[in-house]
């Protein structure tokens, strides 16, 4: 049994991106050791994450990309089912069927994480359609990348969301990089967001690093789409710490540009948060970031000891 | 029974199946614009017009099929599907697997097909082996007006993603056509359209109508052939295709796509495999040649398998 976490406040947000955080370096740490599978590390993203999903309730549905760890997370995923996907395991999300790509959970509303770059954005108006035909409460939030930006299906979706007027929360994680291309190569602004103003959608532009600020912003954009039944793009400005993808050795990448990015790392930010608006002491917050990574061992030894699938799962789950 | 056309089977195909579930919509480039009486009798949030984007008219389909919701969409000319191909083929046809079965796809994707109307090869190209080739989808190509219909209503009951392909030269095609329940036609099943003991003929949509004209010619020359129509190419009868060339020992496929990884190819392929001993002559098919659908009249009756090629083919195999 799922249960779909709502809690907003700033502890809560906290504990899920610390969660998230540990999740990702535990997963770094066992493909250096070897013989574990790839992954795309949101090191770095989790305020982006973290501050969108909570924004959202128990009826909307998300669709997102292969940098989803931290979404599933804050939306309540058990980091253990998570990391049996990636193992292959059968008590993965999935079965063992979708790998570290391409989780998706019916019960927290996470119908989608694609990794054709863009699907999440040709299948989120779809899904917004069953909401608003089928009368169903609820909202679709789709997050997807500067990259997924730059494919044609960013414009059919929103052009199409605009004219149907379809209840989507657009979350565009700008995290500068587009697997090994830097986005300066791609685009020609900065911003994603004044690109929502030529389909009649508004946008806005939030600091991604800040789970208050994203929080903030996501609630705005929310309400807005809930009250009007249109679509809304929020544009988080953020960065991905990591590589692309695991063996992503980031030797392209400026260093001043990553030191400058660590600087503004959402983990901290929050952590200075706490200490100085609601006064927890280092102590704490040590105690915190103990609390994340012994649930992410528990959750590693749950996946290790979960069994393979029988080969018998390979022709099942084909059809309907 | 009422006669009728196969433009009109399709048009009381989708009405009988809006009709009988609420669930049911039909979108597309037009769509509410030449269909009004589906406008008018139900509502414009269940026909709809959409922009010229067939990658999101595809993607929208799958994701209101994975939400409660069993959309048709209208894609026009089958080679428009080149823009839809990643939501057919990466979301429709592989998400339920790759969710361990956490979500289905119900949704029916029409396509026209088929040469003779003079239009080229960027509105004319015979595709269906594409999305045989695809895990997770079903495809159904009929040639007759009683199948267009019946295919038609079963492809939007079935709860999986469903190509539909309409040869359009067989629009005023007419038949002998049944209403409501009885006119379903399970997926899946092919028919033996004649009975025959020389020579197996397998054929589905346009190529169905040169082998009838071929077995008449057959016929003519003391040479009974057993017409096959496969009907839905995927999933494949094959049953009924290898209890024909266990009976008559000779095989020939025909059909308009072009030969290279066609149906024809796989049809042969699964002769060869189950049912080797009882061939008397080598497998041989009927196609297009490998090359863009000409425009030119005289071209594309080149282009098209015909039934005196049919004819000649069978005739080799038994002189
Ligand atoms: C259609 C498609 N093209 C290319 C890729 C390879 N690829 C995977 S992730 C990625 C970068 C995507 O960049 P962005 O959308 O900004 O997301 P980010 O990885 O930065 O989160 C690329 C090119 C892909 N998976 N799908
Ligand atoms: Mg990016």
């Amino acid at each position: 049994m799922e249960t779909i976490l709502t809690e907003r406040s700033p502890l809560g947000m906290h504990e899920s991106m610390l969660l998230t955080r540990a999740y990702e370096e535990k997963l770094a740490a066992l493909f250096a050791a070897g013989n574990f599978p790839m992954t795309c590390s949101s090191q770095g993203q989790e305020a982006s994450a973290v501050g969108v999903v909570r924004a959202l309730g128990p009826d909307d549905q998300i669709l997102t990309n292969h940098r989803s760890a931290g979404h599933l997370i804050a939306r309540g995923a058990d980091p253990g089912r998570m990391i049996a996907e990636v193992m292959g395991k059968a008590t993965g999300y999935c079965g063992g069927k979708s790998g570290t790509l391409h989780i998706s959970v019916k019960e927290l509303g996470v119908m989608l994480t694609s990794t054709i770059v863009g699907g999440e954005l040709s299948l989120a108006t779809g899904v917004a359609l069953s909401k608003k035909m089928l009368k169903q409460p609820g909202i679709v939030a789709c997050f997807f990348g500067d990259g997924a930006a730059c494919e044609g299906i960013f414009h059919e979706s929103l052009n199409l969301a605009s004219v149907w007027n379809l209840p989507i929360l657009y979350v565009c994680e700008n995290n500068q990089w587009q697997a090994f291309v830097h986005r300066r190569e791609t685009m020609v602004a900065d911003h994603l967001s004044p690109r929502a103003a030529s389909y009649g959608i508004a946008s806005t532009t939030v600091d991604g690093n800040d789970a208050n600020a994203v929080l903030k912003s996501a609630l705005a954009a929310v309400e807005q789409i809930r009250q009007t039944g249109q679509p809304y793009l929020l544009e988080t400005y953020t960065y991905r710490q990591k590589g692309h993808i695991s063996f992503d050795d980031q030797a392209h990448v400026d260093p001043s540009e990553l030191a400058h990015w660590l600087t503004l790392d959402p983990i901290t930010r929050m952590e200075r948060h706490l200490r100085e608006i609601a006064g927890f002491t280092t102590g704490e917050l040590a105690a915190l970031r103990t609390k994340a990574q012994e649930r992410i061992d528990a959750a590693l030894e749950f996946a290790r000891q979960s069994p393979y699938p029988d080969p018998s799962a390979l022709t099942t789950d084909v059809y309907a | 029974m009422p006669h009728i056309t196969v433009e009109q089977a399709i048009g009381q195909a989708l009405i009988e199946e809006m009709q009988h579930d609420p669930r049911v919509l039909i979108f597309g480039e037009g769509v509410a614009t030449t269909q009004p009486h589906l406008v008018q009798q139900f509502g414009a949030e269940r026909v709809r017009n959409t922009p010229l984007a067939e990658a999101i008219i595809a993607g929208t389909a799958v994701g209101a099929a994975a939400t409660g919701l069993r959309p048709v969409i209208d894609m026009l000319f089958a080679p428009f599907l080149a823009y839809a191909m990643d939501a057919i083929v990466n979301s429709a046809g592989k998400l339920r697997y790759m969710s361990g079965g956490q979500f289905a796809f119900p949704l029916v994707v029409l396509a026209k097909t088929g040469a003779g109307w003079g239009v080229g090869a960027q509105h004319t190209h015979n595709l269906e082996a594409w999305f045989v080739h695809s895990p997770g989808l079903k495809v159904v190509m009929p040639s007759t007006a009683a199948d267009f219909k019946g295919l038609l209503k079963s492809a939007i009951r079935d709860d999986n993603p469903v190509l539909f392909f309409n040869d359009m030269t067989l629009g005023h095609h007419a038949g002998e056509v049944e209403e409501g329940e009885a006119a379903l036609v399970p997926l899946g099943k092919a028919v033996v359209a004649r009975p025959g003991r020389d020579v197996t003929l397998v054929s589905y949509a346009k190529g169905m109508h040169a082998c009838w004209q071929a077995a008449e010619m057959l016929a003519a020359q003391h040479i009974e052939a057993e017409l096959i129509d496969l009907r839905t190419l995927k999933p494949l009868d094959e049953e009924t295709v290898l209890a024909s060339v266990r009976k008559t020992g000779r095989l020939v496929v025909v059909h308009e796509a072009g030969p290279l990884c066609g149906v024809g190819s796989e049809i042969a392929a699964l002769v060869a495999e189950k049912a080797f001993s009882a061939l008397k002559t080598p497998i041989r098919r009927v196609t297009s040649p490998d090359v863009p659908t000409p425009s030119s009249h005289a071209l594309e009756q080149a282009f098209l398998p015909q039934a005196p090629t049919v004819v000649a083919t069978v005739r080799s195999l038994l002189d």
